[in-house]
């Protein structure tokens, strides 16, 4: 977005005064006196200004101290996807232990502590926190500001996320991994059957990524809902936006719950409160209601992100504007509510009134509505539109096909008669994996090759690109596809062996085949990615010719985002520029971190902000969080002692320094 | 090992033939959808021409709509919803069915999971005519079963695949389940609520016999335990009385009557040991008294250090409980 058009001042717009305002080498570059104002374009007095004001110190005390959201946002993506490998290769571990039967690869205790750590690192450590981490990224960009609203707390968050899956992980080396199931069902995660320390640092995981996860969504939905680029209505914000809105929402309202259980499993094992222990009169179902309250709206707040780049993949290389826009964010809203409706069917082998389980039939069924709307959405995207057939479509078309088969199953195990036969066997395995993977995973390799140019400047590399998407997709169907027959043959989930006389022998080596080809496809990533990275095409601004407002922008772009925030007249305000239009905002100042708060229906812009500066705080207070934690879990004591270093991190990053005060208050003068 | 059948598309009850009507509505159904969604992606794909990607974006459906695409497009989505709510009538459906099970004269059976074996209960209105088994249900055919379900400790789960799907075992929460086995035959069934170490090594056959043949099985059950024949049986008695078997075992006609492991009255008429971990025979039987653990590590069994020609009498003694 270039200055030469017109521009709108910002500089009338009233200073919020509640933040600290921050103002450091840029002072330098605009001489005493006067505040310099951005708005004047790339290579200006004023860009070089914002550069000195929103690029953190280097070193590795900058690195600790940041809170950019880019930066936060890659952090978030890359420790993800390593545990997303990591948590592969436990998966892998399990398919040579299945690969014949009364196989010896590995034991039971051994083998229960692999499918937890799978399933937990899977959903908790990786699906959760890379969408999430796509949004810190992509939704200021997308939005057209220059960090998220709450810096600080997302890099605490991320933090507490590093922190809470690095102790999950070094419990596993030490023989303390969890072994109870990713669903840690009491009483088999109680005190009584749930012996050492492993369901506790499952517990404090799930405190530590809940948090985490709050934190990240109540920072993207105040991004979303309060600094838009003015113009960007409701009705002209971008489809991925709004996918992360929803999840948002959806996280706020699910995440609780789940950390509620945890902690009432926790008391249970550290104050030996009876929550969930019968014997006393506690109920061992309300874990099941509290866990899968969360539980299921986690898979669909794990799935619209997806959703929402495969919408803003599709018109890109369609080359047209989205067909049926507000159907979508129609079905990504109902989708949301809905979601919330769906608990119980993980609990159809229960002793719950049958009345009420149909209920939970319905409204399984009622969710596939808005998906099948999207899924015709796109596809007459496709059809009207003129196709470029890149890897990030490639990827969006394997997702087609398997999330398809994923929902079609998924439709079958809603209903209560024939779920009483697949839960809880292979059947069910495989459609979790169709879901998931296909409709998480592929969008997400989709979009890290439409987005990896944004974040590194570079082109992923397109041949490797179609070979892994194969690979991957016909690995994918050979290791998952036999197992729905498994479960129809009566194979339960999480056995450790089986015997020959059960004839599982067969489709069991050929899913052991197919994990093989899967593990060869992410490996052509890495490879694909640790190549590019070094000496990949450049990508310029723009390489895909998209419609959206990260692509208005430097690639990688620079700490301050966008030289001056751009005005937003239509729904692909890339593609769609009214001459007589403004074309940016201009007038905050370059000399500390502000920011441009919007009003929440029309993005009207009304009040200035001042971002927070970066501070080293959020990783200590973090820090304090996990050792208070591990603290509790040791000794009761530790609950209440342990609460003193959080506190005194608290404290002191919320101190107020004089000197921003002091800056804050000039800038709250008319100019 | 027996493998006996368990197969959700081969049904032998009333139950499971039920589901497998409701399989066949949902796989066709599924199918279709699947396959035209396909056809209309690959027709997309195939009819839109191909441009490069710095193509100029076709930007008119922002000001102008699209009434044909809309109009299928809508099309679609209610067909969809037509097909699920036959769905949803299918499944209803079902879901009445399995509960009309006609219940008259129905046999009742007290089913407790275990960490990692089942205790099965016989019950009666006449108390002398109860008894105990484990890790076997013997049923006549064409007598509908209600069986009460107890978890014991952690949750597990009752599912034989070619009777009846599944429920839970919840400790604290007492549930039933109905089936019918309408088909002589051995089925095989195993837990399916993951319930920890020995999860994989849980399970329980379900024996449908022609009602003669389960009179005369369950008029067996009844008896005590038949008392030592030779000098061998008697030490194995002895034995199984004097050393740690007793702590959790019973074996009715003598003083082993602990309840924390599966009832050895009448051990020798069952297909295997430890819940289906190895076959009943003489010498699988022999190594696994020495040392279950190493068959299923992590049993509450422990092993027992026994000399040679003890091992041989206990052996002997267990063999004759038929």
């Amino acid at each position: 977005m270039s200055a030469d058009a017109g521009s709108v001042s910002a500089a009338g717009v009233p200073l919020e005064r509640s933040q600290r305002a921050r103002r450091k080498r840029a002072d330098a570059v605009a001489g005493s006196g006067e505040v310099l104002r951005d708005g004047a374009g790339w290579g200006s007095r004023a860009a070089l200004a914002l550069d000195h004001t929103w690029r953190d110190e280097s070193g590795f005390i900058g690195w600790l101290r940041t809170n950019d959201h880019k930066r936060i946002g890659k952090r978030f993506v890359v420790t993800a996807f390593l545990f997303f490998c990591a948590a592969g290769i436990l998966a892998a571990v399990m398919r040579m232990q299945l690969a014949s039967p009364d196989n010896h690869v590995v034991g039971p205790d051994f083998y229960d502590q692999l499918f937890t750590m799978h399933g937990t690192t899977m959903m908790f450590i990786f699906a959760v926190p890379i969408m999430q981490g796509m949004g810190v990224y992509l939704v200021p960009l997308m939005v057209g500001t220059r960090n998220t609203a709450f810096p600080r707390m997302t890099a605490c968050a991320y933090w507490l996320y590093l922190l809470g899956a690095l102790s999950l992980w070094f419990g596993f080396a030490i023989n303390t991994g969890a072994d109870a199931g990713w669903f840690a069902y009491v009483p088999l995660a109680g005190p009584q059957y749930g012996i050492g320390k492993r369901a506790d640092v499952w517990n404090n995981l799930i405190n530590l990524t809940e948090a985490m996860g709050l934190m990240v969504a109540v920072d993207i939905a105040t991004v979303i809902l309060k600094m838009r680029a003015p113009g960007m209505s409701l009705r002209r914000m971008p489809l991925f936006v709004w996918a992360s809105l929803v999840a948002s929402m959806m996280i706020i309202f699910a995440m609780p719950s789940v950390m509620l259980a945890a902690n009432l499993a926790q008391f249970d094992r550290t104050f030996s409160t009876h929550f969930f222990n019968p014997a006393e009169g506690g109920d061992v179902l309300i874990w099941q209601h509290l866990f899968w309250f969360f539980g299921h709206p986690e898979v669909y707040f794990i799935f619209i992100p997806a959703l929402g780049f495969v919408s803003t993949i599709i018109p890109t290389f369609a080359r047209r504007p989205m067909f049926g826009h507000s159907a979508v964010v129609l079905s990504l809203i109902a989708t949301g509510f809905l979601a919330f409706g769906l608990w119980v069917h993980h609990m159809f082998a229960t002793n719950l009134p049958e009345l009420g389980k149909s209920f939970f039939t319905a409204m399984s069924f009622m969710i596939a509505i808005p998906t099948a709307a999207q899924i015709f959405c796109w596809i007459a995207t496709l059809w009207t539109g003129r196709i470029s057939l890149r890897v990030p479509l490639l990827f969006v078309l394997g997702f087609f096909a398997i999330l398809v088969l994923g929902g079609l199953t998924g439709i079958m195990v809603g209903a209560v008669p024939f779920d009483l036969q697949v839960h809880d066997s292979y059947f069910v395995v495989a459609h979790l994996h169709y879901v998931l993977i296909g409709g998480a995973v592929f969008p997400l390799f989709g979009a890290f090759f439409y987005w990896f140019p944004k974040f590194t400047g570079r082109m992923l590399d397109e041949r490797l690109g179609r070979w892994q998407f194969w690979l991957f997709f016909v690995g994918f169907n050979v290791a998952f596809f036999p197992m729905h027959m498994l479960g129809l043959q009566g194979m339960p989930r999480r056995i450790y062996t089986y015997g020959a006389e059960t004839g599982w022998g067969t489709l069991n080596l050929i899913a052991t085949i197919g994990a093989v080809v899967i593990a060869a496809s992410v490996l052509l990533f890495v490879v694909n990615f640790v190549r590019s990275l070094a000496k990949g095409a450049l990508a310029g601004d723009n390489p895909w010719g998209a419609g959206t407002l990260e692509w208005a922008t430097h690639s990688p772009p620079p700490a301050f985002n966008f030289v001056a925030l751009p005005v937003v007249a239509s729904r692909e305000p890339l593609w769609v520029r009214e001459a007589d239009e403004p074309t940016h905002v201009s007038g905050l100042s370059a000399q500390t971190r502000e920011g441009l708060v919007t009003t929440v229906l029309d993005a009207l812009p009304d009040v200035r902000y001042s971002y927070p500066s970066p501070t080293v705080w959020p990783f200590i207070a973090a820090v304090t969080v996990v050792i208070w934690l591990f603290w509790s879990n040791i000794t009761p004591s530790g609950m209440y002692y342990g609460l003193i270093p959080p506190a005194i991190a608290f404290v002191a990053w919320y101190w107020p320094s004089r000197k921003e005060t002091a800056e804050e208050l000039l800038l709250q003068r008319r100019p | 090992m027996i493998g006996g059948l368990h197969d959700v598309l081969m049904p032998a009850g009333a139950q499971a033939q039920a589901i497998l009507a409701l399989w066949h509505w949902l796989l066709p159904i599924c199918t279709l959808v699947f396959v035209a969604i396909m056809a209309a992606l690959w027709l997309a794909v195939r009819r839109a021409p191909r441009v490069a990607q710095d193509d100029t974006p076709d930007v008119s459906s922002l000001f102008e709509r699209e009434p044909k695409v809309t109009r299928t497009v809508w099309i679609a989505v209610a067909v969809s919803t037509v097909l699920l709510l036959a769905l949803l009538a299918a499944s209803v459906f079902t879901d009445r069915a399995i509960a009309r099970l006609p219940l008259a004269n129905a046999l009742h059976i007290e089913l407790t999971g275990y960490q990692w074996w089942w205790a099965v209960r016989y019950d009666d209105a006449d108390p002398s005519r109860i008894f105990t088994t484990a890790n076997e249900l013997h049923v006549p055919v064409g007598r509908p079963v209600i069986v009460s379900l107890a978890g014991a400790d952690v949750i597990h789960s009752f599912w034989v695949p070619s009777l009846h799907g599944k429920k839970d075992l919840i400790p604290g929460r007492d549930a039933t389940v109905s089936f019918r086995a309408d088909r002589p035959g051995i089925y095989r069934g195993q837990c399916a609520e993951y319930c920890g170490y020995q999860h994989a090594h849980m399970v329980l056959y379900v024996v449908a016999d022609a009602p003669d043949v389960y009179e005369r099985w369950a008029a067996q059950q009844r008896k005590p335990a038949v008392a030592p024949v030779n000098d061998e049986q008697a030490r194995g008695r002895d034995l199984f009385v004097a050393k740690s078997c007793a702590m959790c075992h019973a074996i009715n006609g003598t003083s082993a009557q602990a309840r924390n492991a599966p009832d050895l009255t009448h051990v020798a008429s069952r297909m295997t040991i430890g819940a289906g971990t190895l076959e009943n025979s003489v010498s699988a039987r022999a190594a696994w008294i020495l040392d279950p653990q190493q068959f299923k590590p992590g049993a509450k069994m422990p092993g027992e250090n026994l000399a040679p020609e003890e091992l041989a009498a206990l052996n002997a003694y267990l063999g004759s409980l038929s």
